[in-house]
């Protein structure tokens, strides 16, 4: 257990509180780190629950609601679990007139999930994204932090397997 | 001096301009120029060099900047803002500015918050762009090393900070009050206007937000004068544009062309004409939120004022293109489901009006198109329009709505009908 300001997390690991009061020190007010802050708790849990935001905003002087609506607000701030690997999938108007729908019907075949759903063995969650800036390229998704252009059903075999998977 | 200037120093192996490499193509050399003007004066020249914003609404940038307060009775600190938050459907030209010359960018920031003497900037940059941000905080943390950022630049009276904000994905970013919102750690919800931000800003400071491609254009200005830059041009707006194109043609891409360069030009001359088995049905010019332009308007200049005269707008340049294998009932469906879900919902005709529009067009897509449906969707046309509507998207969703059901009244009728989409 440890404290911030007088208050007890019992639930924000060490490294977690570490890395906020780190990123504390580069914004003007503790609310302007909120979205960073997040993304710290998300990086080291995946996801971010509601015990992370009762904790975090009183790391951030916010109310847990204020600090919900920002969580609640991006697309990339995940309020329930996902997977060991997150694909976003692009949808948006270029990659769809380039293939969208035969991509992602089947990444839905070869996982067996929809939208919006992790694979069983929680290897992958599969997203929507609106458009990447990948239109060059389209049609395009991301894997976690990489973009993958071009995408033929050939190149997301070759692309799951490399991210582990085995089916 | 080259009429390419945003792009000529870029390398071709796709690797960012390093410091030194960008020192050595004149870089920098603005900033030593600028530091030696008043800053009132970098604002003539900007404004005399009609340099129009970058980010689709081409408001004059030296015009904008002379909206803030200036001397020792405004308000401070002042802020500076890099609006890289591209999210705009078909859109892709600032990533490729960060990526391969983000000191372009940082330099052209450093002057412009001279011009209106801020003190703190930052770049607003979206998530999804993960190589543009490693390679923006790489080029921050040179810039830094090197003097041009921090106290006292250069051995001058001038300071600035310089931070990269990386959001977490939400279109709404993009639209500077939001932004302002964002960066304040608040949900992103746009704010009324007036007050302006370069009048109330970012915590309630005068605050110039502009777009990434908009400043990438100020060193080259400060350091060979506003007629150079009007001479790139082939209109009244200065400089290059870059454009880009995707869809179905041969060669998608990016391209940094005279301003006013036509549609023609960049299709055919660059993009290499559609793909084999495709025809040109009809092309949206500047991202999602313009209205359709067709084969006839293909001898139309892509700037500013050109495209508003044949009822659509420039908007980011960057333009998609729609074959005719493609249905067009589909692509509007398309569309506006992405602005149904990217509405932050604050307002009732944007939040409500949108899904209902998604929902007519999902339905007519798949033949459960019903009589007064196109009625339905012409009454949000001409409903969810400015001043109706807290900000500019649920207008911009509507322009493609509007020009697609004067264009594609027939499609309607047909999937209407024949209760199918004849493309499937």
């Amino acid at each position: 257990m440890w404290t911030v300001n007088g208050v007890n997390l019992n639930m924000l690991s060490e490294k977690e509180t570490h890395e906020i009061a780190e990123e504390l020190k580069q914004y003007k007010t503790r609310q302007a780190a909120s979205v960073e802050a997040l993304k710290i708790i998300q990086r080291s849990r995946g996801w971010v629950d509601d015990e992370g935001i009762k904790d975090l905003s009183a790391m951030l002087g916010m109310t847990p609601d204020e600090l919900d609506g920002v969580a609640t607000f991006y697309n990339l701030i995940f309020r329930k679990p996902v997977g060991a690997h997150v694909i976003l999938i692009c949808d948006t108007v270029s990659c769809w007139v380039m293939g969208y729908e035969k991509i992602l019907a089947h990444l839905k075949n070869r996982l067996g999930i929809g939208l919006g759903e992790t694979s069983p063995d929680g290897l992958f969650t599969l997203l929507p994204i609106p458009c990447l800036g990948a239109c060059d390229k389209a049609p395009a998704m991301m894997i976690d932090e990489e973009l993958y252009g071009n995408l033929t059903p050939e190149k997301i075999d070759e692309l799951i397997k490399r991210y582990g998977w085995k089916g | 001096m080259s009429d390419r200037p945003l792009t000529q120093s870029m390398r071709p192996d796709g690797e960012a301009l390093t410091i030194k490499e960008y020192e050595r193509t004149d870089g920098y050399q603005a900033l030593r120029k600028a530091l030696k003007m008043p800053p009132k004066e970098i604002q003539e020249i900007v404004k005399n060099s009609n340099l129009r914003g970058r980010g689709g609404a081409g408001f004059n940038t030296g015009m904008k900047w002379s909206f803030v307060p200036m001397g020792n009775d405004a308000p401070r600190p002042k802020y500076l803002i890099a609006n890289a938050d591209e999210m705009e459907p078909g859109t892709f030209k600032d990533k490729m500015l960060i990526e391969l010359n983000p000191h372009q960018l940082i330099e052209g920031m450093i002057i412009s918050a001279l011009a209106i003497e801020a003190e703190i900037a930052y770049v607003f940059l979206r998530w999804e762009y993960r190589l543009a941000a490693a390679r923006a905080q790489r080029a921050i943390a040179e810039a830094y090393e090197n003097n041009y950022l921090g106290k006292n630049i250069l051995g001058s009276v001038f300071s600035l900070e310089m931070h990269l904000h990386i959001s977490a994905g939400r279109y709404i970013c993009g639209e500077e009050t939001a932004l302002l919102n964002a960066l304040e750690g608040r949900r992103a919800i746009p704010r009324a206007k007036p007050p302006y931000p370069q009048i109330s800003g970012l915590w309630g400071k005068p605050t110039v937000v502009n777009n990434a491609e908009t400043f990438s254009n100020i060193p080259h200005i400060i350091l060979h004068g506003a007629e150079w830059y009007k001479g790139l041009s082939r209109t009244t707006d200065g400089g290059t544009k870059i454009y880009g194109m995707s869809g179905r043609v041969k060669k998608p891409g990016l391209w940094e062309l005279p301003m006013g360069t036509t549609i023609r030009e960049i299709l055919e001359g660059r993009a290499g004409g559609m793909q084999g088995g495709y025809e040109l049905r009809y092309l949206i010019p500047g991202g999602a939120s313009t209205e359709f332009l067709t084969a006839e308007h293909l001898d139309v200049k892509m700037d500013f004022d050109s495209v508003p005269k044949v009822g659509s707008r420039m908007g980011t340049g960057t333009l998609i293109v729609i074959d005719d294998k493609t249905c067009p009932i589909g692509v509007l469906h398309n569309l506006e489901k992405f602005f149904a879900r990217e509405s932050c919902g604050w307002c009732t005709p944007c939040r409500e009006g949108l899904p209902w529009v998604t929902n007519i067009l999902e339905a007519i897509e798949n033949g459960q198109g019903q009589a007064g449906d196109i009625e339905a969707l012409a009454m949000h046309g001409e409903s969810l329009w400015l001043g109706r509507t807290f900000c500019a998207l649920a207008p911009g969703a509507m322009e493609p709505l509007r020009s697609g059901l004067k264009l594609f009244k027939g499609d309607f009728e047909q999937h209407i009908i024949e209760k199918r989409c004849p493309w499937r």
